[in-house]
């Protein structure tokens, strides 16, 4: 019967084609644009790294006092103190650990008709990578030997690895980062994690990826500042060293932590770190920790931007027009069949055929309406740069899965809006249909 | 076939209570055709809705072909409209997007019949009814005698028990009237049995037996000697 359905239906709505064309246009219209901010929205609240997200954490600890956290809603800031990070990678309370920070590097070519150039580059620990879940091309991560050794080591990105060495295994090979020559351990397989969770305190979290990473300890001791913010609640003072042991936030750190075990016996630890530090005088207020995962990271940051939410509900406002008016124009078909409806009941339709007849009329409808929105998506993600920055519009992309879920969404949205008047087309009275004839 | 006892039909508003049937009495015999009459307005219209299981009644009893139907769900009503049931109208009735073929196949896709049945029966029930050539026409494209043809091969090709025919003429000019009847006449001599409402009584005056309704309810046709001799005059100038 489905198929029978769905004749009629597609009979019925080539018979009236200015009323189907309304339904499929506004069924469209609606669709596209809730399509078209939700890709944006997806983007935005994805997940980077659903294996991990719930063992990977950020500690986060008050070295500044209850007068500035009260300005951040008593939030302790978001990154670390020197001090701190460093306290806590020689600890290694966790699984596995590392500080991060952004660093200014410029790569110098070896072809001489080539211009140095800067990548986004980032000073790491070792276990950075497998913390991370880093895809490798070609080698792998430093030790944590090299680590302690302040090893002039690198791993570069494929882009980059195209860029200096075509392409070609570039592991062992040397790189020259601000007139200093390095190592290559591994080239990064395409890593782009968006949002970029490992840093969103420094980027918009939705940044180039990064193309270098070298070791912090390197860095430290080539006396790198950092490339990203560096806060401070009073003056660090002259010099690398008193900026270095101040207390200006600027380094990220993350933790692995596998299970709610690892993660409650963490959070003792800063517990007991905080009041060791209380004792020594440093902090002079109750403790004031936090320990976020991934996901509860990248809220707390306000990874998705404001206008992705509040452009996701406008349109959600519009797609529910666009099917309040479906339901009137379904209504408004369906109810100028009631003859026919009163026929096929006193042949022996049910209600429960005429419901199913209506509802398959409706999916046809939606479907259209689908392949409308999805021309309209397209257009309508190629300018989303109009309303978004331009790293984010990037993201918005009509993969399949969008291309499905417009359908679906198409589909479903219709067959609700029919119920309706659907329900009140199974209502006809055969006998008065009949009569009234 | 048919049975109703001391059957009735309100229909209520806040204000009034209209009985359309009211201690209504028939009973229809298998392969009988009954012509039912009476003034307009006097029920008959609303007696062949409830016999056809298109509406529902107030009180009362109704058993169609050994089945008591006042409790049935509408699943059931509707499984007995197809199965044992079939409808001529007055208007004929016709949906007018589909074609002769498609508006003869509508019952018997609520059956459930594979499609070479189906072919076979619509065919068999066109040929019957001398328009199997016109398959492929729409309802517009026929005259009204041949829509009204189409309608009872639709009525036809289900192979029902009871034929329900509401003023199966009265859209029709005489001659196109005439073979209507006539195809009525072969059908039930063929063992259908028939229930046709008319205002005409030389069309009642063909049926085996008459019932006629007043004010909701069958009289006796003795007790109304205007319609007996009318019916009787109608009979004696019948060419049958």
């Amino acid at each position: 019967m489905f198929a029978y359905y769905l004749q009629l239906g597609l009979r019925s709505l080539r018979k009236n084609p200015l009323l189907t064309v309304l339904m499929v246009m506004a069924i469209g219209c609606g669709v596209a644009a809730s399509m078209t901010t939700y890709s944006v929205f997806r983007a935005t609240s994805n997940n980077p790294i659903p294996n991990k997200s719930s063992q990977l954490y950020v500690p986060q600890i008050d070295n500044w006092g209850p007068e500035e956290a009260a300005e951040n809603k008593g939030e302790p800031p978001s990154s670390l103190s020197y001090t701190d990070a460093i306290n806590l990678m020689r600890d290694k309370r966790a699984k596995r650990q590392t500080a991060l920070y952004p660093v200014a590097l410029s790569i110098v070519p070896d072809d001489m008709n080539m211009l140095p150039f800067r990548e986004n580059s980032y000073a790491v620990y070792a276990d950075a990578f497998p913390m991370f879940d880093v895809p490798f091309l070609f080698g792998g991560g430093w030790t944590a030997s090299e680590d302690n050794a302040h090893a002039a080591v690198a791993v570069i990105g494929r882009e980059l690895n195209d860029k200096l060495f075509h392409g070609a295994n570039s592991v062992g090979r040397e790189i020259n980062l601000n007139g200093r020559t390095y190592r290559i351990t591994g080239v990064m397989d395409t890593w782009n994690p968006e949002p970029m969770f490992y840093d969103p305190v420094n980027t918009n979290a939705f940044a180039d990826p990064t193309e270098v990473f070298i070791p912090y300890t390197r860095a430290i001791e080539l006396e790198m500042p950092t490339f990203g913010n560096n806060n401070c609640n009073k003056d660090p003072g002259n010099g690398w060293d008193s900026w270095v042991h101040s207390e200006c936030v600027w380094t990220g750190f993350w933790v692995e932590l596998p299970t709610k075990a690892d993660a409650d016996a963490y959070r003792r630890y800063l517990d007991g770190y905080v009041a060791e530090q209380q004792r020594s005088g440093r902090f002079k207020w109750p403790k004031n920790n936090r320990l976020r995962n991934v996901t509860e990271w990248l809220d707390f940051q306000k990874v998705v931007p404001q206008e992705a939410k509040v452009s996701l509900l406008v349109s959600m406002g519009f797609l529910l027009i666009c099917l309040v008016n479906t339901v009137g124009l379904l209504l408004a078909k369906f109810m100028r069949r009631a003859p026919e409806i009163g026929v096929r009941r006193a042949l022996g339709a049910s209600r429960k055929e005429i419901y199913t007849q209506f509802l398959i009329e409706a999916g046809a409808v939606g479907l259209a309406g689908g392949v409308v929105g999805l021309l309209l998506t397209g257009v309508g993600v190629i300018g989303v740069s109009l309303v978004f920055d331009p790293q984010i519009a990037r993201l918005a992309e009509l993969d399949t899965s969008l291309v499905a879920l417009t359908l679906l969404v198409a589909v479903l949205a219709t067959v609700l809006a029919a119920f309706y008047p659907t329900w009140r087309a199974a209502q006809v009275q055969p006998a008065w249909q009949l009569k009234s004839n | 076939m048919l049975k109703m006892t001391h059957l009735s039909k309100v229909y209520r508003t806040e204000v009034v209570e209209t009985y359309a049937l009211r201690d209504f009495n028939i009973n229809v015999n298998e392969g009988e055709f009954v012509a039912v009459t009476g003034p307009s307005g006097s029920g008959k219209t609303t007696f062949l809705t409830i016999a056809g299981l298109l509406e529902t009644f107030t009180g009362g009893q109704y058993h169609l072909d050994g089945v008591e139907v006042s409790n049935l769900n509408d699943n059931e009503r509707s499984r007995i409209r197809n199965e044992k049931i079939g409808f001529i109208f007055q208007a004929f009735n016709l949906i007018p997007d589909l074609n002769v073929f498609d508006n003869v196949e509508v019952p018997l896709r609520y059956r459930g019949m594979k499609a070479p049945e189906r072919k076979q029966r619509i065919m068999d029930a066109l040929e019957r009814v001398g328009l199997a050539s016109r398959a492929k026409h729409y309802p517009a494209e026929l005259s009204g005698g041949q829509q009204q043809r189409v309608a009872i091969a639709r009525a036809l090709a289900g192979s029902p028990r009871l034929l329900l025919a509401d003023e199966p003429t009265g859209n029709l000019d005489t001659q196109m009237a005439r073979g209507v009847m006539e195809l009525l006449e072969e059908i039930h001599r063929e063992g259908a049995t028939i229930v046709m409402v008319t205002h005409d009584p030389e069309l009642a005056a063909r049926a085996q037996r008459n019932v006629h309704i007043i004010d909701g309810q069958v009289v006796d046709l003795a007790e109304d000697p205007r319609f007996h001799h009318a019916v009787h005059a109608a009979r004696a100038n019948s060419p049958a």
